[in-house]
């Protein structure tokens, strides 16, 4: 009897063993002549692409790569924060958030850095990429975030967010179905006309913070320029200039012409493109990779990309844009030679160009533009007008981001003027600010 | 002899305790010290900084709004959906037809996934092309029709009517339960006494349902005032912060700002509210017991 319960016991005590060396991660590993480079990325979309390119590479260099797709893209950058203190980073991996995350995990030594690779063969693979894509993995000397400077990424895709447009519903509003609206009055105007046709006008997906963020970064490129932008971040102009109440009275106004769509602040963005590829919106405010969505939900839909309608002729309006999706590799891998070398690989011409054509997205490479698509064209054309957060070399602090955001969202729902906005929103930055003093 | 056995047991009960220690002593003691340090996540090093987090959360002014947001949606629930779940259970404990129907019918809103419901329920109530807006339309109401989850004024109703009908089912059940517990004979010993039906439910049924219904509103309040899935699914917090959350919050400052050490900070004062507000009204459901 004792037997029999001690056997139970030592059963039950490897069956438990078991079961937690499987949930903790500690299987073997099998060994092996050849490397197997892991890769790990949250983008379904391109998942099939990324499985062929590994297929082509094993079959050519016999190197095994395992694309590992964990979605949706918030639990993917959980996993990337906890694998990288629990010293599990696999070879290649992206990283999702804000540039002084992508700083944190430089200054962990989680990174490699790629600057001696980029620089082999008179800067060979450095130069192959759109220089703004480039710049999203850069650190430069005099950055705020305390990085050694050098390239610590290699871009996979670009993307640019605008404006885009329906052709057909234009004319079926008596406009000029090649003509998009170039100034912000001439675009309220479409407003009224949308109004009295009782279709929507612009869809985004406002409910998520981050693209209001965006347009309002535009339009304060438009109004104040980059350096005013850039000195309101680091703390020498205040969010209460009058330059700042105007891209805020915007909103107000796009509000007030009718151009808005419906609903627009609580709208996701899937709710936006299913709205805008079922022609139910003349307007759209979407990144590059709304080709790809649209080509999904609609293949015949008529449409084409421009800049958001300029409100002064003062600066150059501005549109985020860079690099879409970029890789690093583990400065801990104990692959790394045979990482860069993979990373290397689906950046070069034909791989970006399959990748292009595969999952429609914008390539890195710059030689590999003629091979898109000509929607995927007139969002490559405004690369020339592309900047965003990660190449200022300064973040704005998280909750001012949010204040500002959700204060657009006051100003639509008529609940706060833009006064008002600017002025909580600065209470939050000094508050920020005395917190970092 | 003695030895073997009691070693034996701790044998059997180390996996279990293995377990419980990995997935929530240890992370519950992590969340406790992360909320004295600022963290943001992903480096190694943590800077100790007190009570600041703390200190901080008091200042807070959209915390505090999630919290009242929050108590609202609980108010509702505990109004509204434990009236209703203690009505429906009430019908189906008395001889009606098809009662076994609708205890199922009953019970398929909690069931279902909460990502689901939000979803059909935002399409329901969307400003465009909703249901209920088509209905109203229809039925001749069309100065009601407005978009329900964007507009202030009704967006926080709106998530906390459909976040009743989601959890009614809870109530529903383990008030009928309650309600068959009450012997038959105290009903026919009131009747035969010449009480009314009335007198017998606030005599008879009203007493003897107190403990259950004290499980019920601490069971409401503490689900309630976690609800996470089904408003991010229907608003995401919006419009501005008007269906925000302490959960969404928590998250906004882990995931959005990478303050992890804050996030625990808000993430321990939710408890403690949580906790005193149980005991109070267990306290309270003690006295009225007594």
């Amino acid at each position: 009897m004792s037997v029999r319960r001690l056997i139970c016991s030592l059963g039950f005590l490897v069956f438990s063993g078991l079961f937690l060396s499987n949930i903790l991660g500690c299987s073997g590993q099998k060994g092996s002549s050849k490397p197997t480079i892991t890769v790990w990325h949250w983008m379904t979309d391109r998942e099939p692409a990324f499985k062929e390119l590994a297929g082509w590479y094993e079959a050519k260099y016999g190197v095994k790569v395992n694309f590992d797709l964990y979605a949706p893209s918030d639990a993917y950058l959980q996993k990337v924060r906890a694998a990288a203190q629990g010293a599990n980073l696999p070879d290649i991996f992206g990283i999702l958030g804000e540039k002084r995350d992508f700083a944190s995990f430089i200054k962990a030594g989680y990174i490699l850095d790629l600057t001696p690779y980029m620089q082999e063969n008179s800067n060979a693979w450095k130069d192959s990429f759109f220089s703004k894509a480039l710049a999203v993995n850069e650190f430069n000397l005099g950055d705020s975030y305390g990085v050694k400077p050098g390239i610590y990424g290699a871009p996979i895709d670009i993307m640019t967010i605008q404006m885009v447009y329906n052709k057909s519903l234009f004319k079926q509003l008596g406009l000029n179905p090649n003509r998009p609206p170039q100034t912000f009055a001439e675009f309220l105007e479409i407003g009224k006309k949308i109004k009295e046709a009782k279709l929507q006008g612009l869809v985004s997906g406002w409910g998520e913070i981050w693209m209001i963020d965006c347009l309002a970064n535009n339009y304060a490129f438009n109004i104040m320029g980059k350096d005013k932008v850039i000195a309101t971040i680091k703390g020498e102009v205040p969010y209460t200039d009058p330059d700042w109440i105007k891209v805020l009275s915007l909103f107000k106004e796009m509000q007030e012409s009718g151009i808005l769509a419906y609903g627009l602040v609580t709208m996701v963005n899937k709710t936006a493109e299913q709205l805008f590829a079922n022609e139910r919106a003349v307007f759209a405010f979407n990144g590059s990779w709304c080709v790809n969505v649209y080509k999904g939900m609609n293949p015949r839909l008529d449409y084409a990309a421009f800049l958001p309608p300029k409100v002064s002729d003062k600066y150059p309006m501005a549109i985020w844009g860079g690099a879409g999706s970029s890789f690093m590799v583990s400065a801990r891998s104990k692959n790394k030679e045979e990482a860069v070398k993979f990373l290397r690989w689906p950046t070069e011409r034909d791989q970006q160009a399959y990748l292009a054509q595969a999952t429609n997205n914008l390539p890195a490479n710059k030689e590999s533009l003629d091979q898109i698509a000509s929607v995927l064209q007139s969002f490559a054309k405004a690369m020339d007008s592309a900047t965003h957060p990660r190449i200022w070399g300064v973040s704005e602090f998280s909750p001012v981001i949010e204040a500002l955001d959700k204060g657009i969202q006051s100003i639509i729902i008529g609940e706060k003027t833009p006064k008002q906005v600017a002025e909580q929103v600065q209470r939050i930055k000094e508050r920020e600010l005395a917190k970092k003093r | 002899m003695k030895i073997k056995a009691t070693l034996e047991n701790y044998v059997f009960v180390l996996p279990a305790v293995t377990i419980f220690a990995i997935f929530y002593i240890i992370p519950f003691i992590w969340v406790l010290q992360l909320g004295l340090y600022e963290w943001d996540g992903i480096m190694p090093t943590k800077i100790f900084i007190g009570l600041s987090n703390f200190k901080e959360i008091i200042t807070d002014k959209i915390w505090w709004q999630s919290f009242g947001n929050a108590a609202y949606i609980t108010f509702i629930a505990l109004t509204f959906q434990n009236a209703l779940a203690f009505l429906l259970a009430w019908a189906c404990d008395r001889e009606i037809r098809m009662k076994n129907f609708y205890r199922l019918v009953f019970f398929l809103p909690p069931v279902l996934s909460e990502v689901v419901v939000g979803l059909v329920w935002q399409w329901i109530l969307d400003g465009n092309y909703g249901l209920l807006n088509q209905w109203l339309v229809h039925l001749g109401f069309p100065n009601l029709v407005r978009n329900w989850l964007s507009d202030p004024n009704t967006a926080i109703t709106a998530v906390a009517l459909v976040h009743s009908w989601k959890g009614f089912g809870w109530g529903f059940l383990i008030f009928l339960a309650g309600l068959q517990t009450i012997p038959r004979e105290l009903y026919e010993a009131a009747r035969v006494d010449g009480a009314n039906a009335w007198q017998s439910f606030k005599k008879i049924t009203i007493p003897l349902m107190i403990p259950v219904t004290v499980l019920v509103v601490i069971l409401t309040i503490l689900g309630t005032m976690q609800a996470f899935v089904l408003i991010i699914a229907m608003t995401g917090g919006g419009p501005a912060y008007h269906t925000d959350v302490p959960t969404l919050r928590i998250l906004a400052s882990m995931r959005g700002s990478s303050r992890f050490g804050y996030a625990c900070a808000q993430g321990i004062t939710f408890g403690v509210i949580l906790m005193v507000i149980s005991f109070i009204q267990y306290r309270f459901s003690k006295k009225a017991r007594t």
